[in-house]
Protein backbone atom coordinates (compact mmCIF):
# COMPACT_ATOMS: atom_id res chain seq x y z
CA UNK A 1 0.00 0.00 0.00
CA UNK A 2 2.11 2.54 1.19
CA UNK A 3 4.90 2.04 -1.27
CA UNK A 4 2.98 1.32 -4.08
CA UNK A 5 1.95 4.65 -3.02
CA UNK A 6 5.38 5.57 -2.99
CA UNK A 7 6.39 4.31 -6.49
CA UNK A 8 3.69 6.22 -8.04
CA UNK A 9 4.32 8.82 -6.27
CA UNK A 10 8.11 9.29 -7.12
CA UNK A 11 7.59 8.74 -10.32
CA UNK A 12 5.38 12.04 -10.62
CA UNK A 13 6.26 14.63 -8.56
CA UNK A 14 9.24 14.93 -5.79
CA UNK A 15 6.93 16.57 -3.59
CA UNK A 16 4.65 13.72 -3.05
CA UNK A 17 7.33 11.36 -2.45
CA UNK A 18 8.78 13.52 0.48
CA UNK A 19 5.62 12.87 1.60
CA UNK A 20 5.36 9.32 1.41
CA UNK A 21 9.04 8.98 2.79
CA UNK A 22 7.99 10.04 6.32
CA UNK A 23 5.44 6.66 6.43
CA UNK A 24 6.13 5.08 9.01
CA UNK A 25 6.17 1.23 8.85
CA UNK A 26 4.56 -0.40 11.96
CA UNK A 27 6.13 -3.67 12.87
CA UNK A 28 4.46 -5.74 14.84
CA UNK A 29 6.13 -8.38 17.73
CA UNK A 30 4.54 -10.58 20.71
CA UNK A 31 6.86 -9.39 23.77
CA UNK A 32 7.06 -12.77 25.25
CA UNK A 33 9.82 -14.56 23.98
CA UNK A 34 12.85 -13.47 25.49
CA UNK A 35 15.26 -12.89 24.15
CA UNK A 36 13.69 -12.61 20.69
CA UNK A 37 11.53 -10.05 22.04
CA UNK A 38 10.14 -8.97 25.61
CA UNK A 39 9.04 -6.44 27.48
CA UNK A 40 11.67 -4.89 29.31
CA UNK A 41 11.75 -3.72 33.33
CA UNK A 42 10.72 0.38 31.41
CA UNK A 43 8.25 -1.46 29.98
CA UNK A 44 9.51 -1.32 26.89
CA UNK A 45 10.22 -3.83 23.64
CA UNK A 46 13.06 -5.09 23.76
CA UNK A 47 15.15 -8.12 22.48
CA UNK A 48 17.31 -9.26 19.82
CA UNK A 49 14.35 -8.68 17.42
CA UNK A 50 13.63 -5.41 18.56
CA UNK A 51 17.59 -4.40 18.05
CA UNK A 52 17.90 -6.18 14.91
CA UNK A 53 14.38 -4.40 13.54
CA UNK A 54 15.89 -1.22 14.53
CA UNK A 55 19.36 -1.36 12.64
CA UNK A 56 17.37 -3.05 9.72
CA UNK A 57 14.63 0.61 9.56
CA UNK A 58 18.07 2.58 9.90
CA UNK A 59 20.05 1.00 6.67
CA UNK A 60 16.67 1.42 4.82
CA UNK A 61 16.40 4.71 6.24
CA UNK A 62 12.87 4.03 7.33
CA UNK A 63 10.86 5.17 10.18
CA UNK A 64 9.39 1.93 12.38
CA UNK A 65 7.17 1.84 15.27
CA UNK A 66 6.51 -1.17 17.41
CA UNK A 67 3.70 -2.59 18.29
CA UNK A 68 2.75 -6.00 20.29
CA UNK A 69 -0.17 -8.03 19.57
CA UNK A 70 -1.07 -11.24 21.12
CA UNK A 71 0.29 -14.43 19.14
CA UNK A 72 -3.44 -15.52 18.27
CA UNK A 73 -4.15 -12.97 16.46
CA UNK A 74 -0.54 -12.09 15.11
CA UNK A 75 -1.52 -12.66 11.65
CA UNK A 76 -4.51 -11.95 10.78
CA UNK A 77 -3.67 -8.20 12.17
CA UNK A 78 -1.26 -7.93 9.85
CA UNK A 79 -3.03 -9.06 6.26
CA UNK A 80 -5.91 -6.88 7.66
CA UNK A 81 -3.32 -3.82 7.57
CA UNK A 82 -2.84 -3.28 11.43
CA UNK A 83 0.62 -3.43 11.01
CA UNK A 84 3.35 -3.73 8.44
CA UNK A 85 5.61 -6.64 9.47
CA UNK A 86 5.84 -9.40 11.87
CA UNK A 87 9.01 -10.08 13.86
CA UNK A 88 8.04 -12.12 16.71
CA UNK A 89 10.47 -15.57 16.40
CA UNK A 90 8.01 -16.42 13.48
CA UNK A 91 9.93 -19.99 11.34
CA UNK A 92 9.00 -19.72 8.10
CA UNK A 93 6.70 -22.80 7.53
CA UNK A 94 4.89 -23.51 3.73
CA UNK A 95 1.64 -23.06 5.38
CA UNK A 96 2.19 -19.44 6.96
CA UNK A 97 3.91 -18.89 3.93
CA UNK A 98 0.43 -19.49 2.06
CA UNK A 99 -1.05 -16.39 3.89
CA UNK A 100 2.62 -14.07 4.43
CA UNK A 101 5.08 -13.65 2.67
CA UNK A 102 8.84 -14.22 4.81
CA UNK A 103 11.98 -11.78 4.08
CA UNK A 104 15.10 -14.56 4.25
CA UNK A 105 15.79 -15.67 7.59
CA UNK A 106 17.62 -13.63 9.62
CA UNK A 107 18.18 -16.35 12.38
CA UNK A 108 19.29 -19.54 11.16
CA UNK A 109 17.40 -22.72 11.31
CA UNK A 110 18.04 -24.46 14.92
CA UNK A 111 16.60 -26.80 17.21
CA UNK A 112 13.83 -27.54 19.15
CA UNK A 113 14.31 -28.72 22.11
CA UNK A 114 12.39 -31.14 25.28
CA UNK A 115 12.61 -29.38 28.54
CA UNK A 116 10.96 -31.46 31.77
CA UNK A 117 11.70 -30.76 35.67
CA UNK A 118 13.33 -34.48 35.62
CA UNK A 119 15.52 -36.58 33.36
CA UNK A 120 13.22 -39.66 33.54
CA UNK A 121 10.20 -37.36 32.81
CA UNK A 122 8.35 -39.07 29.87
CA UNK A 123 8.58 -36.51 26.84
CA UNK A 124 7.27 -39.03 24.14
CA UNK A 125 4.02 -40.40 25.08
CA UNK A 126 3.43 -38.10 28.22
CA UNK A 127 1.65 -34.50 28.58
CA UNK A 128 4.10 -31.82 26.25
CA UNK A 129 2.82 -27.74 26.56
CA UNK A 130 3.51 -25.90 23.47
CA UNK A 131 2.66 -22.59 22.45
CA UNK A 132 -0.56 -22.50 20.05
CA UNK A 133 -0.08 -22.53 16.34
CA UNK A 134 3.18 -22.62 16.60
CA UNK A 135 5.89 -25.82 14.63
CA UNK A 136 6.14 -26.74 17.98
CA UNK A 137 2.91 -27.10 18.85
CA UNK A 138 2.26 -29.11 15.25
CA UNK A 139 5.23 -31.62 15.78
CA UNK A 140 4.44 -32.42 19.00
CA UNK A 141 0.72 -32.76 17.77
CA UNK A 142 2.21 -35.21 14.95
CA UNK A 143 3.91 -37.38 17.59
CA UNK A 144 2.80 -40.16 19.79
CA UNK A 145 2.70 -37.20 23.35
CA UNK A 146 -0.58 -35.46 23.93
CA UNK A 147 -0.41 -31.93 23.17
CA UNK A 148 -1.27 -29.16 25.91
CA UNK A 149 -1.37 -25.49 24.56
CA UNK A 150 -1.05 -22.64 25.79
CA UNK A 151 -1.57 -18.84 24.56
CA UNK A 152 2.09 -17.20 25.90
CA UNK A 153 4.96 -19.22 25.88
CA UNK A 154 5.64 -18.41 29.52
CA UNK A 155 2.46 -20.51 30.88
CA UNK A 156 4.20 -23.30 28.65
CA UNK A 157 6.79 -23.20 31.25
CA UNK A 158 4.35 -22.74 34.10
CA UNK A 159 2.91 -26.11 33.09
CA UNK A 160 5.90 -28.23 33.72
CA UNK A 161 7.22 -26.43 36.56
CA UNK A 162 3.63 -26.95 38.33
CA UNK A 163 2.97 -30.71 37.32
CA UNK A 164 0.23 -30.04 34.94
CA UNK A 165 2.52 -31.14 31.93
CA UNK A 166 5.84 -33.99 31.72
CA UNK A 167 7.30 -31.26 29.24
CA UNK A 168 7.73 -28.43 27.33
CA UNK A 169 8.56 -28.29 23.59
CA UNK A 170 10.06 -25.07 22.17
CA UNK A 171 12.83 -23.08 20.58
CA UNK A 172 16.47 -24.16 22.41
CA UNK A 173 17.17 -20.63 22.72
CA UNK A 174 13.92 -19.45 24.23
CA UNK A 175 14.44 -22.28 26.72
CA UNK A 176 18.25 -22.16 27.31
CA UNK A 177 18.45 -18.70 29.75
CA UNK A 178 15.21 -20.48 31.37
CA UNK A 179 16.63 -23.79 32.47
CA UNK A 180 20.23 -21.93 33.14
CA UNK A 181 18.09 -19.58 35.20
CA UNK A 182 16.05 -22.63 36.77
CA UNK A 183 18.90 -23.56 39.40
CA UNK A 184 18.41 -27.67 38.21
CA UNK A 185 14.72 -27.30 38.68
CA UNK A 186 14.11 -27.75 34.99
CA UNK A 187 16.74 -29.81 32.52
CA UNK A 188 16.73 -30.47 28.91
CA UNK A 189 15.25 -34.35 27.99
CA UNK A 190 15.67 -35.87 24.70
CA UNK A 191 17.23 -35.25 21.73
CA UNK A 192 17.07 -31.86 20.01
CA UNK A 193 14.80 -31.52 16.89
CA UNK A 194 15.53 -29.31 13.98
CA UNK A 195 12.39 -27.77 12.95
CA UNK A 196 11.33 -24.91 10.51
CA UNK A 197 13.23 -22.65 7.95
CA UNK A 198 14.79 -20.34 10.10
CA UNK A 199 13.01 -17.19 11.56
CA UNK A 200 12.54 -14.43 8.78
CA UNK A 201 10.31 -11.21 9.19
CA UNK A 202 6.59 -11.80 7.98
CA UNK A 203 5.10 -9.26 5.56
CA UNK A 204 1.78 -9.37 3.57
CA UNK A 205 2.02 -10.76 -0.14
CA UNK A 206 1.10 -7.79 -1.60
CA UNK A 207 4.08 -5.57 -0.14
CA UNK A 208 6.87 -6.90 -2.32
CA UNK A 209 8.47 -3.79 -1.96
CA UNK A 210 8.64 -3.47 1.63
CA UNK A 211 9.88 -7.05 1.09
CA UNK A 212 12.88 -6.25 -0.68
CA UNK A 213 13.88 -3.61 0.79
CA UNK A 214 14.53 -5.77 3.88
CA UNK A 215 15.73 -8.38 2.46
CA UNK A 216 18.64 -5.81 0.85
CA UNK A 217 19.16 -4.66 3.93
CA UNK A 218 18.99 -8.39 6.07
CA UNK A 219 22.15 -9.31 3.09
CA UNK A 220 24.21 -6.21 3.97
CA UNK A 221 23.98 -6.84 7.58
CA UNK A 222 24.68 -10.77 7.09
CA UNK A 223 27.62 -9.78 4.78
CA UNK A 224 29.38 -7.19 6.99
CA UNK A 225 28.99 -9.20 10.30
CA UNK A 226 26.76 -7.18 11.99
CA UNK A 227 24.16 -9.70 12.16
CA UNK A 228 26.38 -12.34 13.43
CA UNK A 229 27.61 -10.38 16.10
CA UNK A 230 23.88 -9.37 17.59
CA UNK A 231 23.22 -13.16 16.91
CA UNK A 232 26.04 -14.05 19.14
CA UNK A 233 24.90 -10.62 21.97
CA UNK A 234 21.60 -11.99 22.73
CA UNK A 235 21.97 -16.28 22.19
CA UNK A 236 25.58 -16.78 23.03
CA UNK A 237 28.08 -18.17 21.43
CA UNK A 238 26.87 -21.61 20.51
CA UNK A 239 24.21 -20.38 18.03
CA UNK A 240 24.52 -20.61 14.37
CA UNK A 241 25.95 -17.74 12.05
CA UNK A 242 26.15 -16.68 8.66
CA UNK B 1 12.91 5.50 38.87
CA UNK B 2 14.53 6.38 42.10
CA UNK B 3 18.04 6.89 41.94
CA UNK B 4 18.68 4.32 44.67
CA UNK B 5 17.46 1.82 42.43
CA UNK B 6 20.33 1.95 40.17
CA UNK B 7 21.38 -1.47 41.58
CA UNK B 8 18.82 -3.49 42.56
CA UNK B 9 21.06 -6.63 42.74
CA UNK B 10 22.67 -5.29 46.19
CA UNK B 11 19.07 -4.24 47.49
CA UNK B 12 17.20 -6.70 50.05
CA UNK B 13 13.76 -6.63 51.61
CA UNK B 14 11.50 -3.63 51.29
CA UNK B 15 14.08 -1.65 49.28
CA UNK B 16 14.15 -3.86 46.61
CA UNK B 17 10.52 -4.41 46.81
CA UNK B 18 10.11 -0.61 46.75
CA UNK B 19 12.32 -0.59 43.62
CA UNK B 20 10.36 -3.00 41.59
CA UNK B 21 6.90 -2.09 42.19
CA UNK B 22 8.58 1.65 40.98
CA UNK B 23 9.60 0.13 37.63
CA UNK B 24 8.39 1.44 34.39
CA UNK B 25 6.66 -1.70 33.90
CA UNK B 26 4.80 -1.64 37.22
CA UNK B 27 3.43 1.81 36.40
CA UNK B 28 1.97 0.99 32.76
CA UNK B 29 0.88 -1.73 35.24
CA UNK B 30 -0.90 0.80 37.56
CA UNK B 31 -1.98 3.09 34.84
CA UNK B 32 -3.81 0.10 32.97
CA UNK B 33 -6.41 0.20 35.82
CA UNK B 34 -7.02 3.76 34.88
CA UNK B 35 -7.58 2.84 31.30
CA UNK B 36 -9.91 -0.21 32.25
CA UNK B 37 -12.14 2.39 34.79
CA UNK B 38 -11.91 4.54 31.82
CA UNK B 39 -13.08 1.94 29.75
CA UNK B 40 -16.43 1.17 32.04
CA UNK B 41 -17.01 4.90 32.58
CA UNK B 42 -17.41 5.23 28.79
CA UNK B 43 -19.02 1.95 27.59
CA UNK B 44 -21.44 1.64 30.08
CA UNK B 45 -23.31 4.99 29.19
CA UNK B 46 -22.60 3.87 25.44
CA UNK B 47 -24.04 0.55 25.81
CA UNK B 48 -26.89 1.74 27.72
CA UNK B 49 -27.90 4.18 25.13
CA UNK B 50 -27.39 1.06 22.03
CA UNK B 51 -30.03 -0.72 24.79
CA UNK B 52 -32.45 1.80 24.75
CA UNK B 53 -32.30 2.35 21.10
CA UNK B 54 -32.54 -1.17 20.57
CA UNK B 55 -35.54 -1.79 22.87
CA UNK B 56 -37.40 1.37 21.33
CA UNK B 57 -37.04 0.07 17.98
CA UNK B 58 -38.34 -3.75 18.97
CA UNK B 59 -41.10 -2.59 20.31
CA UNK B 60 -41.85 0.22 17.64
CA UNK B 61 -45.13 -0.40 15.64
CA UNK B 62 -43.49 -0.24 11.97
CA UNK B 63 -42.37 -3.58 11.26
CA UNK B 64 -39.13 -2.86 9.39
CA UNK B 65 -37.89 -1.01 12.41
CA UNK B 66 -39.46 -3.35 15.04
CA UNK B 67 -37.28 -5.70 13.12
CA UNK B 68 -34.03 -4.12 12.63
CA UNK B 69 -34.26 -3.82 16.88
CA UNK B 70 -34.73 -7.65 17.03
CA UNK B 71 -32.09 -9.04 14.68
CA UNK B 72 -29.91 -7.08 16.72
CA UNK B 73 -30.87 -8.48 20.08
CA UNK B 74 -31.03 -11.77 18.82
CA UNK B 75 -27.50 -11.83 16.58
CA UNK B 76 -25.20 -10.02 19.32
CA UNK B 77 -27.17 -11.84 22.40
CA UNK B 78 -26.51 -15.78 20.33
CA UNK B 79 -22.62 -15.06 19.33
CA UNK B 80 -19.78 -15.67 21.78
CA UNK B 81 -18.36 -12.88 23.07
CA UNK B 82 -14.94 -14.04 22.02
CA UNK B 83 -16.26 -14.66 18.29
CA UNK B 84 -17.23 -11.15 18.35
CA UNK B 85 -14.52 -9.70 19.71
CA UNK B 86 -12.05 -11.71 17.65
CA UNK B 87 -13.99 -11.49 14.45
CA UNK B 88 -16.20 -8.30 14.60
CA UNK B 89 -13.14 -5.86 15.19
CA UNK B 90 -11.44 -6.23 12.35
CA UNK B 91 -14.24 -6.46 10.16
CA UNK B 92 -15.48 -3.14 12.03
CA UNK B 93 -12.23 -1.26 11.18
CA UNK B 94 -11.90 -2.76 7.75
CA UNK B 95 -15.39 -1.50 6.64
CA UNK B 96 -14.19 2.02 8.15
CA UNK B 97 -11.49 1.35 6.07
CA UNK B 98 -13.09 0.43 3.12
CA UNK B 99 -15.78 3.75 3.51
CA UNK B 100 -12.65 6.03 3.86
CA UNK B 101 -11.09 4.64 0.26
CA UNK B 102 -14.30 4.99 -1.62
CA UNK B 103 -14.58 8.39 -0.53
CA UNK B 104 -10.65 9.62 -0.75
CA UNK B 105 -9.59 7.38 -3.49
CA UNK B 106 -11.52 7.21 -6.33
CA UNK B 107 -8.83 6.83 -8.88
CA UNK B 108 -7.11 3.65 -7.06
CA UNK B 109 -6.76 0.87 -9.60
CA UNK B 110 -5.69 -2.27 -7.88
CA UNK B 111 -8.02 -4.29 -6.05
CA UNK B 112 -8.55 -4.07 -2.03
CA UNK B 113 -8.45 -7.50 -1.82
CA UNK B 114 -5.90 -9.28 -2.85
CA UNK B 115 -5.39 -12.72 -1.89
CA UNK B 116 -5.67 -12.77 2.03
CA UNK B 117 -4.35 -9.08 2.10
CA UNK B 118 -6.81 -6.34 2.55
CA UNK B 119 -5.32 -3.54 1.11
CA UNK B 120 -6.77 0.39 1.05
CA UNK B 121 -4.74 3.35 -0.44
CA UNK B 122 -2.68 5.23 2.33
CA UNK B 123 -5.04 8.37 2.68
CA UNK B 124 -7.42 5.72 3.69
CA UNK B 125 -6.02 4.16 6.66
CA UNK B 126 -7.12 4.37 10.02
CA UNK B 127 -5.65 5.96 11.85
CA UNK B 128 -2.81 7.36 9.12
CA UNK B 129 0.68 4.91 9.60
CA UNK B 130 2.06 8.30 9.77
CA UNK B 131 -0.46 9.02 13.00
CA UNK B 132 1.51 9.04 16.33
CA UNK B 133 1.24 5.91 18.64
CA UNK B 134 -1.07 7.42 20.93
CA UNK B 135 -3.49 7.68 18.08
CA UNK B 136 -3.38 4.48 17.00
CA UNK B 137 -4.03 3.46 20.65
CA UNK B 138 -6.76 5.57 21.43
CA UNK B 139 -7.99 4.02 18.31
CA UNK B 140 -8.06 0.80 19.39
CA UNK B 141 -9.80 2.36 22.23
CA UNK B 142 -12.33 3.46 20.45
CA UNK B 143 -13.02 -0.38 18.85
CA UNK B 144 -12.99 -1.54 22.07
CA UNK B 145 -15.40 0.88 23.37
CA UNK B 146 -17.83 0.43 20.71
CA UNK B 147 -17.53 -3.21 20.64
CA UNK B 148 -18.52 -3.54 24.42
CA UNK B 149 -21.50 -0.98 23.41
CA UNK B 150 -22.74 -3.55 20.57
CA UNK B 151 -22.63 -6.68 23.10
CA UNK B 152 -23.71 -5.16 26.29
CA UNK B 153 -26.47 -2.96 24.45
CA UNK B 154 -28.07 -6.11 23.11
CA UNK B 155 -28.53 -7.11 26.24
CA UNK B 156 -29.68 -4.10 27.70
CA UNK B 157 -32.25 -3.77 25.03
CA UNK B 158 -33.39 -6.97 26.12
CA UNK B 159 -33.65 -5.97 29.63
CA UNK B 160 -35.16 -2.20 28.75
CA UNK B 161 -37.83 -4.36 26.44
CA UNK B 162 -39.21 -6.36 29.03
CA UNK B 163 -39.05 -3.19 31.81
CA UNK B 164 -41.46 -1.23 29.38
CA UNK B 165 -43.56 -4.00 29.03
CA UNK B 166 -43.15 -4.36 33.07
CA UNK B 167 -44.84 -0.82 33.66
CA UNK B 168 -48.26 -1.49 34.65
CA UNK B 169 -50.84 -1.14 31.87
CA UNK B 170 -52.87 0.89 34.28
CA UNK B 171 -50.51 3.51 34.38
CA UNK B 172 -50.74 3.90 30.51
CA UNK B 173 -54.38 4.15 30.84
CA UNK B 174 -54.24 6.41 33.25
CA UNK B 175 -51.99 8.76 30.86
CA UNK B 176 -54.20 8.34 28.10
CA UNK B 177 -57.15 9.26 30.12
CA UNK B 178 -55.99 12.79 30.67
CA UNK B 179 -55.39 13.11 27.20
CA UNK B 180 -51.49 12.81 26.93
CA UNK B 181 -50.73 12.00 23.38
CA UNK B 182 -48.41 8.30 22.78
CA UNK B 183 -45.38 10.61 23.36
CA UNK B 184 -46.28 12.17 25.97
CA UNK B 185 -46.99 8.94 27.77
CA UNK B 186 -43.88 7.36 26.71
CA UNK B 187 -41.75 10.38 28.32
CA UNK B 188 -44.07 11.25 31.14
CA UNK B 189 -44.94 7.40 32.34
CA UNK B 190 -43.49 5.01 30.72
CA UNK B 191 -39.76 5.57 30.75
CA UNK B 192 -39.77 7.15 34.18
CA UNK B 193 -41.25 4.02 35.57
CA UNK B 194 -39.59 1.08 33.77
CA UNK B 195 -35.94 1.77 35.64
CA UNK B 196 -37.06 0.21 38.09
CA UNK B 197 -38.21 -2.79 36.58
CA UNK B 198 -35.02 -2.70 34.06
CA UNK B 199 -32.51 -2.37 37.37
CA UNK B 200 -32.04 -5.96 38.74
CA UNK B 201 -31.15 -6.81 34.57
CA UNK B 202 -29.10 -3.45 34.50
CA UNK B 203 -26.76 -4.08 37.46
CA UNK B 204 -26.50 -8.15 36.57
CA UNK B 205 -24.93 -6.36 33.15
CA UNK B 206 -22.67 -4.23 35.12
CA UNK B 207 -21.20 -7.09 37.06
CA UNK B 208 -20.93 -9.07 33.63
CA UNK B 209 -19.20 -5.83 32.22
CA UNK B 210 -16.72 -5.25 34.57
CA UNK B 211 -15.60 -9.10 34.85
CA UNK B 212 -15.32 -8.71 30.87
CA UNK B 213 -12.93 -6.27 30.64
CA UNK B 214 -9.87 -8.53 29.99
CA UNK B 215 -11.21 -8.69 26.59
CA UNK B 216 -9.48 -5.61 25.96
CA UNK B 217 -6.51 -7.58 25.35
CA UNK B 218 -8.16 -9.57 22.18
CA UNK B 219 -8.59 -5.87 20.80
CA UNK B 220 -4.78 -4.74 21.24
CA UNK B 221 -5.54 -2.67 24.04
CA UNK B 222 -2.98 -3.68 27.34
CA UNK B 223 -5.45 -4.41 30.41
CA UNK B 224 -4.66 -5.34 34.11
CA UNK B 225 -4.80 -8.53 33.51
CA UNK B 226 -2.27 -8.64 30.14
CA UNK B 227 -0.22 -7.01 32.63
CA UNK B 228 -0.50 -9.10 35.77
CA UNK B 229 0.51 -12.27 33.44
CA UNK B 230 3.03 -10.36 32.16
CA UNK B 231 4.65 -9.01 35.27
CA UNK B 232 4.22 -12.32 37.34
CA UNK B 233 5.65 -14.70 34.89
CA UNK B 234 9.24 -16.17 35.70
CA UNK B 235 11.79 -13.38 35.22
CA UNK B 236 15.38 -14.88 34.18
CA UNK B 237 18.41 -12.59 35.38
CA UNK B 238 19.18 -12.21 31.38
CA UNK B 239 16.48 -9.81 31.06
CA UNK B 240 16.03 -7.88 33.89
CA UNK B 241 17.19 -6.38 36.97
CA UNK B 242 14.63 -8.15 39.38
CA UNK B 243 14.63 -11.64 38.43
CA UNK B 244 12.03 -13.87 40.24
CA UNK B 245 10.15 -16.93 40.27
CA UNK B 246 6.31 -17.44 38.86
CA UNK B 247 4.78 -14.99 41.12
CA UNK B 248 1.50 -14.74 38.99
CA UNK B 249 -0.48 -15.89 41.75
CA UNK B 250 0.16 -12.81 43.32
CA UNK B 251 -0.59 -10.54 40.81
CA UNK B 252 -3.79 -12.37 40.64
CA UNK B 253 -4.49 -12.12 43.91
CA UNK B 254 -4.22 -7.97 43.65
CA UNK B 255 -6.93 -8.36 41.10
CA UNK B 256 -9.34 -10.44 42.73
CA UNK B 257 -8.64 -8.02 45.51
CA UNK B 258 -9.38 -5.22 43.04
CA UNK B 259 -12.60 -6.90 41.19
CA UNK B 260 -14.09 -7.70 44.54
CA UNK B 261 -13.53 -4.29 45.70
CA UNK B 262 -14.85 -2.44 42.75
CA UNK B 263 -18.11 -5.22 42.73
CA UNK B 264 -18.60 -4.63 46.20
CA UNK B 265 -18.38 -0.64 45.57
CA UNK B 266 -20.94 -1.33 42.82
CA UNK B 267 -23.63 -3.23 44.76
CA UNK B 268 -23.79 -0.86 47.50
CA UNK B 269 -24.40 2.38 44.83
CA UNK B 270 -27.08 -0.05 43.18
CA UNK B 271 -28.75 -0.49 45.92
CA UNK B 272 -28.91 3.17 46.87
CA UNK B 273 -30.24 3.96 42.86
CA UNK B 274 -32.34 0.92 43.51
CA UNK B 275 -34.57 2.84 47.05
CA UNK B 276 -34.44 5.81 44.88
CA UNK B 277 -35.65 4.90 41.95
CA UNK B 278 -38.60 2.82 43.65
CA UNK B 279 -39.83 5.66 45.70
CA UNK B 280 -43.18 5.92 44.85
CA UNK B 281 -43.34 3.56 42.43
CA UNK B 282 -46.78 1.12 42.28
CA UNK B 283 -44.44 -2.00 42.94
CA UNK B 284 -44.00 -3.94 46.09
CA UNK B 285 -40.76 -2.30 47.14
CA UNK B 286 -42.45 1.04 46.72
CA UNK B 287 -45.37 0.15 48.98
CA UNK B 288 -42.98 -0.90 51.44
CA UNK B 289 -41.27 2.23 51.30
CA UNK B 290 -44.23 3.73 51.84
CA UNK B 291 -45.71 1.87 54.84
CA UNK B 292 -42.35 2.41 56.17
CA UNK B 293 -42.59 6.27 56.32
CA UNK B 294 -46.17 6.23 57.64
Amino acid sequence: MKLHLATAAAALTLAASAVSAQDVIRMGTEGAYPPYNFINDAGEVDGFEIELGNELCARAELECEWVTNEWDSIIPNLVSSNYDTIMAGMSITDERDEVIDFTQDYYPPTESAYVAASEDADWETGVVAAQATTIQAAHVAEGDAALLEFATPEETVAAVRNGEADAVFADYDFLKPVVESSGGELVFVGEPVPLGGGIGMGLRESDAELKDTFDEAITAMKEDGTLNEMLVKWFGDEIGQY
Amino acid sequence: MMPACTDPDALEGLAWLACYLTTGKHMAFYTSFGTVLLLLAITAPAALAFGFGGAVMARSRIAPVSWIGRTYIAIVRGVPDIAFFLFFVIALDQAFEWLRHQAKCPDWDQPIRQGNDFVVCAEAKLPLSTAPQWVHETYGFALAVLTFAIVFGAFAANVLYGAMRAVPRAQIETAEAYGMTERQTFRRILVPQMWVYALPGLSNLWMVLIKATPLLFLLGVRDIVYWARELGGTKTPQFTDYPHGDWRMWYFLALLVFYLAFTKVSEVVLARIMARLTKGQATAGGEAQRKAAA
